[in-house]
């Protein structure tokens, strides 16, 4: 058991890190890689907060498209959601998070590397 | 084997498109778009007749309520076209970028409405087109700073015919005036019409 550990951790450490980067690229793909999850997170990005319908405008989305997509974000804690009411009507606003910020930032690192990558080749 | 000479090609295509939709998203997201080209062109064009009707005026009262009529003028056209290219585009004008171009941008408005009163009681007329350019393109750099690129750029022209209007001999004042508020507007009104959607 030990032995093994051994052996693994040397490996762990010899990976190359533009691998590993790719790695955790590759599973951040999975959560903001479809595009109204990127457009949520890319519009919060320049943004303090937008409302559920300053989203829904800017991507042309539907309510429940939406909807289930900020979930998702909101599960993976890179975006907070917080309901309030101004007068009557209900208010939802969605907050980008230090982890969601550094998820695109990732993520824009990735797609330049593929880009690179593919003119060198 | 062609296949696999061309699969870098579609992912190097697609990558590229990611960056692109991101790019726009954040633009849009984070710009207030709804500045009316055809807006600015309707109101040059009124500032030119301004122009032509205050340079010949005997009083500077009456040259000043000739350009006050002309900022009241140009206010309802800017405003209503301002209005229809947001409704147009879906951009909020008191929400998110929209709001922040407009708490910018009053403020150097603000400012130039209580100095023209300083400057009138003190009879320093003909430092009112300078002031009057300096504020406005003021306005624009720092509102534009929430605007498509081209808005911080007119702003700074108008700084410009300003700073000469000011430090400029007082027979510029009104020519000054109508290649800013006339010339610029039309000029830089044409360029947010075509690139920016009207």
């Amino acid at each position: 058991m030990a032995k093994s550990g051994a052996v693994r951790k040397p490996d762990a450490v010899a990976a190359p890190p533009r691998r590993e980067r790719a790695l955790r690229a590759a599973e951040l793909d999975r959560l903001i890689h479809e595009r109204v999850r990127l457009g949520i997170v890319s519009a919060l990005a320049v943004n303090d907060a937008l409302t559920f319908n300053e989203l829904k405008a800017l991507l042309k989305t539907t309510d429940g498209n939406l909807s289930v997509h900020a979930r998702k974000l909101e599960e993976a804690q890179y975006i907070t959601c917080s309901k309030s009411f101004a007068g009557r009507i209900p208010k939802t606003e969605y907050r980008l998070t230090a982890a969601g910020r550094r998820a695109l930032e990732r993520y824009l690192d990735h797609m330049e590397a593929l880009i690179r990558t593919t003119r060198q080749g | 084997m062609l296949s696999a000479m061309t699969s870098p090609r579609p992912l190097h295509d697609r990558a590229l498109d990611n960056l692109r939709y991101i790019r726009q998203t954040m633009e849009r997201a984070g710009s207030f778009t709804a500045v009316p080209g055809w807006g600015q062109i309707a109101v040059g064009t009124t500032a030119l007749a301004a122009a032509l009707v205050a340079a010949r005026q005997r009083s500077p009262e009456l040259w000043l309520a000739t350009w006050l009529g002309a900022a009241i003028v140009a206010l309802a056209i800017g405003g209503w076209t301002m209005v229809r290219k947001a409704y147009a585009v879906d951009d909020p004008i008191l929400s998110g970028p929209g709001r922040r171009f407009w708490l910018s941008f009053l403020t150097p408005m603000a400012v130039g409405g209580l100095l023209t009163v300083v400057l009138y009681r003190a009879g320093l007329w003909h430092a009112l087109p300078g002031t009057w350019l300096l504020l406005y393109g003021t306005g624009f750099v720092t509102g534009g700073a929430f605007s498509v690129r081209v808005v911080p750029v007119m702003g700074l022209c108008f700084m410009i015919v300003g700073a000469a209007a000011l430090l400029g001999p007082a027979a510029w004042g009104d020519w000054c005036l109508a290649a800013g508020f006339g010339g610029l507007h039309i000029v830089f009104g044409g360029i947010i019409a075509r690139r920016y959607g009207g």
